[in-house]
């Protein structure tokens, strides 16, 4: 095992991907002679050549567009948008046509295709360089969304995206690219499934559901409230669409007390569904009343750095409100 | 986790289901919505597929017993799983709700308290309100640590800590199916209802040599039916003849068009038709009595009796038959008769009926005095169609003839509207084209 970052264990992920099956190719915004403006894709149009590694144009609708059609034509495209702020050009081939393929020809076509788009603030980008966007894809039939929150998920995960049969949304918390360090196999071929989430912490007390950065920031929440005596239990949600009820509503009985911690906007966010789904399934178990932790109601993540800050969602705050559901 | 089993609503009023068959044994493997049971409620027999895959691992409910919808029948996990307490699942939505006042609570009564604002105790929330139920806790000796003094989970569960070493265990609810709050014999519940019927006389029981044959839920239920109904409505039946030539030759082209692969029509539909436009005619007739007026329904719904070959009848209904054309009906006719006969009818099949056809001149009753189908107004007996001799313009004709018998209720419909209803019917078969 070595200890390597998120983005390390992307590009392994791709690099490997692109070996096993030549029907992979990469196309995106300077994912080829730069190497992705993350180094995700470095070393991979050298090794693969500009037939698999495509430099695109600026043209999100563009790089989706010819996604869906080379998956129709059998091709196993890995789509990059290069922040997931500039996803909304492709909104419409991803929602009309993506992900509705395999069930409007009664399964007949797949879109069996990767958008890979960093996402998430915190990292002094601005207003359209840290925006986070599940929430309008997990409301979406036929997408799968997923967002890993480190290295050894990260690389599993996006195996098994590249070898869905259908359209698989992949969002990559890009604060945690370098930030976030984890043990992944050396000489081990694995994949982690999509579906289910995982409790990565157990706890007696509350529950913080949480993805992405969040979860990294909740874990180390986590073992704050430890020092005072609170013991939390935390659960990576991982995979948002399709939803993991049984993880979720397990970890609830056990514990009665839910706090649900995303970065992106309060209003409509993802923590709505896994809220309903517990106040649906789950209010018998409850010791308290469900809680939401999430960025505020602003349009955007502000550039200046307090203003960023007091956007940010992070370790204390998630501390200070795991605090609060305790003493309820 | 366990996944339970229980009693599904198979119905919209339908209350209660008797476990006729378990088709696997405790300790058996089964897959999801592999067949588990069999259930028979007043209306239809239905199969029970498993909820989950795993092995059955408690089965609560025994063959022969009747409860209620919602009632836990069995638990499936894995072996060595725990079986939960009652309440605890996270399937509560056909679950019957669960009221403070229940009288099974054992021991003496302990005040309980619902989920909410308390004025004395503060909030309580719905799992330390569950748990207070369960465990048969009286709140008010449990002291809160939560916020504003509030009782959290972890009170409940320490008190109950406490208590656990000077009480002897409880004996587990899924043990006694018999006398929990879940599983109250249905007799209980349903005893008023039971005590309505006049007793059974014994009459030729000693001495006369014989067998008792057992009284099947179809059989329970058509005698209560027919009883109840002979005795609240004041029947009264006429009887009219109709000429059913052109019915005949309709029939005879539209079943040679049809030819193999068609649709084959029987009197039926056309016996069905014409009943929608006597209907159309008379709306009274297509009615309802209540105690706040004569309710005439907005659709035309029709039932048929179809007797089921193992005995019994059952009355499929078709919905909206305004709505239909004379193939459609033929065909509902010929889909809810076939699956009737094999008993895969939905329970909102044979419901909700406006008016009810039976045909008993199958074989060979001339004319009939049916017993009405309530809450319907009216019930149209089709006797046997045979040809006879009738006077046509002072001649005497053969023809296909067929009586007509049209049993009403009094209290909605007189004589004279009941005979123009009648009338129209059989205008619409001596007429069809």
């Amino acid at each position: 095992m070595t200890e390597i970052t998120m983005v390390e264990a992307i590009r392994q992920a791709m690099d490997e991907e692109l070996a096993r099956d030549d029907r992979v190719f990469i196309i995106g915004e300077d994912v080829g002679v730069r190497g992705g403006v993350f180094r995700a894709t470095q070393g991979l149009f050298e090794k693969y050549g500009e037939e698999r590694v495509m430099d695109s144009p600026l043209a999100e609708l563009t790089i989706v567009g010819v996604g869906v059609g080379a998956a129709l034509y059998g091709k196993r495209p890995i789509c990059e948008i290069q922040f997931a702020d500039f996803i909304y050009p492709a909104f419409n081939q991803i929602v009309s046509e993506a992900s509705k393929m395999y069930y409007r020809s009664n399964g007949q076509w797949t879109v069996p295709m990767v958008i890979r788009a960093p996402y998430g603030g915190g990292i002094g980008g601005g207003l359209y360089h840290s925006q986070s966007v599940e929430a309008f894809f997990t409301h979406v039939p036929g997408l799968k969304v997923v967002i890993p929150s480190n290295p050894y998920d990260a690389k599993g995960l996006l195996k098994s995206a590249v070898r869905d049969p259908n359209p698989v949304m992949f969002f990559e918390p890009k604060k945690g690219y370098r930030l976030i360090k984890g043990e992944v196999p050396e000489d081990q071929e694995y994949t982690v499934p999509i579906g289910p989430a995982k409790v990565t912490r157990e706890g007696q007390d509350l529950t913080v559901f949480a993805y992405g950065m969040m979860h990294h920031y909740a874990l180390q929440a986590a073992e704050k409230a430890a020092e005072e005596g609170i013991d939390v239990e935390v659960v990576d949600l991982r995979t948002l669409y399709p939803i993991d009820q049984e993880t979720i509503l397990k970890s609830v009985r056990k514990t009665s007390k839910a706090l649900i911690v995303h970065e992106d906007n309060l209003t409509g966010g993802y923590g709505a569904e896994v809220a309903a789904t517990i106040a649906e399934w789950g209010f018998k178990d409850l010791d308290a009343p469900v809680r939401r932790l999430a960025g505020p109601d602003v349009p955007a993540v502000p550039f200046s750095h307090p203003m960023q800050e007091w956007f940010m969602v992070n370790t204390e705050k998630i501390a200070n409100a795991i605090r609060d559901l305790a003493a309820f | 986790m366990p996944t339970k089993v229980i009693m599904p609503k198979l119905g919209e009023s339908i209350v209660e289901g008797t476990v006729t068959a378990w088709l696997k044994e405790e300790g058996e493997k089964i897959e999801e919505y592999e067949s588990l049971l069999d259930v028979e409620t007043d209306k239809v027999t239905s199969e029970v597929p498993s909820p989950a895959s795993g092995t059955i691992l408690k089965i609560l409910v025994p063959e022969g017993e009747t409860v209620e919808v919602g009632t836990i029948l069995a638990w499936i996990g894995e072996p060595g799983d725990n079986i939960p307490d009652e309440g605890k699942d996270i399937d509560h939505d056909d679950e019957p709700v669960e009221t403070p006042d229940d009288k099974s609570i054992p021991d003496e009564a302990v005040p309980q308290k619902e989920a909410g604002r308390d004025e004395k105790l503060g909030y309580i929330s719905p799992v330390v309100s569950r748990l207070a139920q369960a465990k048969n806790v009286d709140l008010t000796k449990v002291k809160g640590t939560g916020m504003d003094e509030r009782i959290t989970k972890k009170d409940v569960l320490k008190y109950l800590e406490a208590q656990e070493s000077k009480t002897e265990a409880e004996i587990p609810i899924w043990e006694t199916p018999a006398d929990g709050d879940l599983f109250r014999p249905t007799e209980m519940v349903f005893a008023k209802k039971d005590e309505e019927l006049p007793p059974q006389k014994q009459t030729t029981t000693s001495g006369v040599p014989g067998e008792t044959l057992p009284l099947s839920p179809m059989r329970k239920r058509i005698a209560e039916h027919m009883q109840q109904s002979k005795r609240i409505a004041p029947h009264v039946t006429t009887v009219m003849e109709a000429d059913m030539s052109r019915v005949a030759r309709h029939r005879a082209i539209v079943n040679q068009e049809a030819g193999e692969s068609g649709i084959h029509l029987t009197y039926t539909p056309y016996l069905l038709a014409a009943i929608v436009s006597g209907l159309k005619a008379v709306p009274l007739a297509n009615s309802s009595w209540t105690d706040q007026g004569i309710r005439i329904h907005k659709h035309i719904n029709l039932g048929m009796a179809v007797a089921l070959p193992e005995g019994g009848l059952i009355v499929p209904v078709i919905m909206n038959a305004d709505e239909l054309s004379l193939v459609g009906i033929a065909k509902k006719v010929i889909d809810l008769s076939e699956r009737a006969r094999v008993g895969d009818l939905k329970p909102d099949e044979v419901q909700n009926g406006t008016f009810t056809l039976t045909n008993h001149g199958i074989k060979g009753s001339l004319f009939a005095t049916p017993v009405i189908n309530q809450p319907q107004s009216g019930i149209l007996g089709a006797g046997t169609i045979q040809k006879r001799p009738v006077v046509v313009n002072d001649a005497i004709a053969i023809k296909p003839m067929v009586y007509l018998s049209y049993t009403f209720d009094h209290r909605i419909l007189d004589g004279a509207s009941a005979d123009t209803f009648l009338a129209h019917v059989v205008e619409s078969l001596e007429n069809w084209q």
